[in-house]
């Protein structure tokens, strides 16, 4: 057990056969985005590294994420093995079974050892503290852009470094020869001086027996020789092939179908179940009134599913049955008018009514964004076994641990007697760091002795969401005469997570940014970039509106806000000149450039739109993003394409309504997704400017709505202030 | 119920289920092939496509009945019996298509019925073979490429 800083710690030890084992703790001090409620202690993230050196001298690597296709198993295992000095051709990975291994001290020390007897350094040092601190602040989630940049940075990079430096004692020592004069390369340490080669596995058992050290010593960035390299996805050839394993691919002996129905208005109850009709269709086992939704478990899931489609089942009514999508907007913006020029404060800086006294004019626009859906491509699934007292559970999930103990809470079991096996996520968005649809996977198979599959239809998938919230947004600029701000009042609904999603990049002496809750039966769930996605479009939208007050392009009037902050202008300037910003475009075509920072990455965006037909089509986006440094420069380009898509296909189409309390939209024929004819060409560039780690899963969504509504302004003068942005002609009279 | 004869990749195969069943479901529950997605049950999103008689057809909206006497090709029958990878696939994983992967089974084997219909396919015949095929991760950029260089093979 060796005290590694503060918040971190190592431990190490060998275990019989010869396999010695490093892991990290770390308990990261940064403000962690609240993913969702069931985190336990906000603010902090733990995450646990494990490396395993066997005797055959394969290296594994412990990855303690879900795969939900941002290549986390791959970057993570690269991280590690660069600091390592490992053969990259025989590393491979595991996904932590992370509520055993993690958070459960006993099970947990079972799963690293196996069966075998364990040394007493090893117990001392497992029993000293390491597993005990995840015990305690078991935490698991895979989102906010964190893998890379915690996950990665503080636990698998320092892991990997302690193993060498341990291996490269023993090896010392076994030689007799300093350590300085060793050097180690592909799994091997060399003694160039002796002409001496031996395998890391030689020195394990006499590397298990030091105390880790305190401080491993780094690589700095010329000296990686995985790190910044492209390598090819391990998870790829199974989904090429149809091997892959997702949770609706889960199969087990004796499961049965559950399809599902929930309230449509979202929190009732069910007063009346009639399933007259549903019971005696054929291969219905049972129909189950779970009170807060209803599920029918047959002998396949078309089965399961049609007789769903046959109940007759009636809802309590919530009071929200009246609501509709404009009166939700009412009281957003009845929020917004009642907090007048005092809504709950975000950032204040200077004194903005005193700027906005001596300005030469006010400048104000509102904007808006609606409710959207995750709509990942497998829709909603778990697998549960209840028997004996225990519980399994077979799920794609963003958050295995939470849900582990939410399963433990609701059933009443003790949380080593629940065993959560995360499986591939076909798709996670935010969505799958909810509990809701384990917990009733559990709820339905608590009643049979054997596993029951739960498949949500797209239908339920798309009603019975966690949404992106719909907002309302007012600025209120003060200009100079010459059309710069002299101050930025910003007063802004639904306020989540990261909390500094609506601040500002540009240098503006006097801010007022502050905000209003509503209240309503819509519940709220993070959504790719979470609060990014719609400050993103706010906050860029409307420096362009100013930029046109000035009589400045939106290029040339950020460069001026951004005159003290390189990392931004330099970002900008790439995007800009890779799109070739100031040519002229044909006809109907239009420019527009957005700049957002979210999860540590900064990223531009330029949108050439074409607007001749219908529906605006973008045409190309030109993209650059510093991340700081990128770890696995291919995979971070796929994270901001996707990023990209996903936030394109939002801004042009999403729009999730909502009429006598129900959400509208049912599937992709009335929720509409891009599709490859209208797909963009992109070209991403990215700039290793060596600023602290970012992410790449989410910075990719925020910038691409609001350059499409400037490229829009720019073809057509017409400012788009809501979404979806497809409709934007429609509004026009 | 009733007898339904047909072969999957190349295996005779008889079931005996209710003919309105969608083929989805058969392929995946009772013939444990599971490579082939369920993802909208109304043929919108392509995650479920397969071939019958060579031609592609959504899986989750075609019944059993019509596969009385049929040839089906699932992703599992994409890759010939000794483990060869088909130009497609090998196309895929060269330009590291898939993200998340789950829609990855219909998007080939919407790919592979194009090129075997149209060996040297332009942008426009891709983005009429391949927009039925909803891809939430945005591999499409990707996605045309691999289907160019599957082309070029």
């Amino acid at each position: 057990m060796g005290k590694w800083t503060r918040r971190g710690f190592i431990a190490a030890g060998v275990v019989s056969g010869g396999v010695l084992m490093v892991g990290v703790g770390i308990r990261e001090g940064h403000r962690a985005p609240k993913l969702a409620e069931m985190m336990t202690s906000e603010g902090e993230t733990l995450v646990n590294v494990w490396v395993k050196l066997a005797p055959d001298n394969t290296i594994t690597a412990i990855v303690p994420h879900s795969e939900m296709g941002q290549g986390v198993f791959t970057s993570m295992t690269q991280m590690l093995a660069d600091e390592m000095d490992a053969d990259w051709e025989t590393v491979t990975f595991e996904q932590a079974p992370a509520h055993e291994a993690y958070a459960n001290y006993p099970l947990g020390r079972e799963f690293l050892m196996g069966d075998t007897k364990v040394p007493g350094l090893v117990q001392d040092s497992l029993n000293g503290g390491f597993l005990r601190i995840a015990q305690s602040m078991g935490l698991q989630i895979t989102g906010g852009s964190t893998a890379v940049r915690f996950t990665g940075m503080g636990g698998m990079r320092i892991a990997g470094a302690a193993a060498r430096e341990m291996i490269v004692k023993a090896a010392s020592k076994t030689w007799n020869v300093p350590a300085r004069e060793l050097r180690t390369a592909n799994s091997y340490v060399h003694h160039d001086a002796s002409g001496r080669s031996e395998p890391y596995a030689r020195f394990a058992e006499q590397a298990g027996t030091y105390a880790p050290p305190t401080q491993p010593k780094l690589k700095t960035p010329e000296q990686f020789t995985l790190m910044g390299q492209s390598l090819p996805r391990f998870d790829i050839p199974a989904k090429t092939d149809g091997t892959a394993e997702f949770g609706i691919d889960v199969d087990l002996p004796g499961m049965k179908y559950a399809a599902v129905i929930g309230p449509p208005v979202l929190g009732a109850e069910t007063v009346s179940v009639d399933d007259t009709y549903a019971r005696d269709m054929p291969g219905i086992i049972k129909v189950l009134d779970n009170g807060t939704f209803v599920a029918v478990v047959a002998d396949s899931y078309w089965q399961a599913e049609n007789a769903v489609r046959q109940l007759d089942v009636s809802w309590s009514e919530t009071g929200a049955e009246t609501l509709n999508q404009s009166d939700i907007f009412a009281q957003l913006r009845r929020a917004i008018e009642t907090a007048g020029d005092k809504g709950k404060e975000d950032v204040a800086t200077g004194n903005v009514r005193k700027a906005e006294a001596s300005a030469a004019r006010i400048y104000e626009a509102e904007y808006s964004v609606p409710f959207l859906a995750h709509a990942a491509m497998e829709p909603l699934n778990a697998t549960a076994w209840v028997r004996d007292g225990k519980v399994d559970l077979w799920s794609g999930l963003q958050n295995p641990l939470a849900v582990r103990d939410e399963i433990a809470a609701a059933t009443g079991s003790k949380k080593h007697d629940v065993t959560v096996h995360n499986v591939l996520l076909g798709g996670g968005f935010g969505r799958r760091s909810n509990a809701d649809y384990p917990l009733m996977a559990v709820e339905i198979a608590k009643d049979f002795d054997h596993p029951v599959k739960m498949i949500w239809s797209r239908e339920q998938d798309t009603q019975q969401d966690w949404y992106r919230p719909a907002s309302v947004s007012r600025f209120r600029a003060g200009l100079d005469a010459e059309g710069m701000p002299l101050s930025w009042d910003n007063l802004f609904t639904q306020k989540h997570d990261p909390p500094e999603a609506s601040h500002i990049p540009y240098q503006i002496d006097n801010q007022l940014i502050h905000y209003a809750h509503v209240d309503h039966h819509v519940r709220f769930g993070p959504w790719r970039s979470v609060d990014h996605t719609q400050h993103g479009f706010f906050i860029e939208s409307f420096v362009d509106e100013l930029a046109d007050q000035a009589g400045l392009d939106g290029y040339e009037y950020r460069r001026k806000l951004l005159a003290d902050a390189p990392r931004y202008l330099n970002v900008l300037d790439a995007a800009a000149k890779a799109a070739k910003w100031g040519r002229t475009v044909p006809e109907g075509h239009g420019l527009g450039i957005a700049l957002v920072d979210s999860f540590g990455t900064v990223v531009a965006q330029v949108v050439e739109v074409d607007v001749t037909g219908p529906e605006p089509r973008v045409v190309h986006v030109w993209c650059a993003a510093d991340p700081g440094f990128a770890m696995n420069p291919d995979g971070f380009t796929a994270q901001i394409e996707s990023g990209i898509i996903y936030g394109l296909t939002a801004a042009l189409y999403g729009n999730i309504t909502i009429e006598d309390g129900a959400v509208v939209q049912s599937n992709f024929h009335d929720y509409p997704m891009l599709r490859m004819h209208e797909a963009p060409q992109i070209s991403v560039e990215i700039i290793n400017s060596g600023a602290k780690v970012g992410g790449g899963g989410e910075p990719g969504t925020p910038p691409i709505a609001p350059a499409l509504a400037n490229a829009v302004f720019a073809a057509t003068g017409i400012r788009v202030r809501s979404q979806p942005i497809a409709n934007f002609k429609q509004g026009l009279s | 119920m009733a007898e339904t004869r047909f072969t999957v990749n190349g295996v005779e195969r008889v079931v005996d289920m209710d003919p309105n069943t969608p083929l989805l479901w058969v392929l995946r529950e009772q013939l444990k092939l599971t490579g082939t997605k369920f993802g909208c049950g109304i043929a919108q999103c392509g995650a479920c496509t397969i071939h019958l008689d060579g031609a592609p057809v959504r899986s989750c909206s075609t019944p059993l009945a019509v596969a009385e006497g049929a040839e089906l090709t699932t992703i599992e029958g994409v890759t010939d019996a000794d483990g060869t990878q088909h130009p497609v696939q090998e196309a895929w994983i060269t330009h590291q298509v898939p993200q998340c992967g789950y829609c990855q089974s219909g998007q080939i084997m919407s790919a592979v019925a194009l090129l075997r219909d149209n060996p040297d396919p332009t942008d426009a015949d891709i983005d009429a073979a391949m927009s039925g095929n909803i891809c939430r991760c945005g591999a499409y950029g990707r996605i045309r490429a691999a289907i160019k260089t599957a082309a070029s093979a």
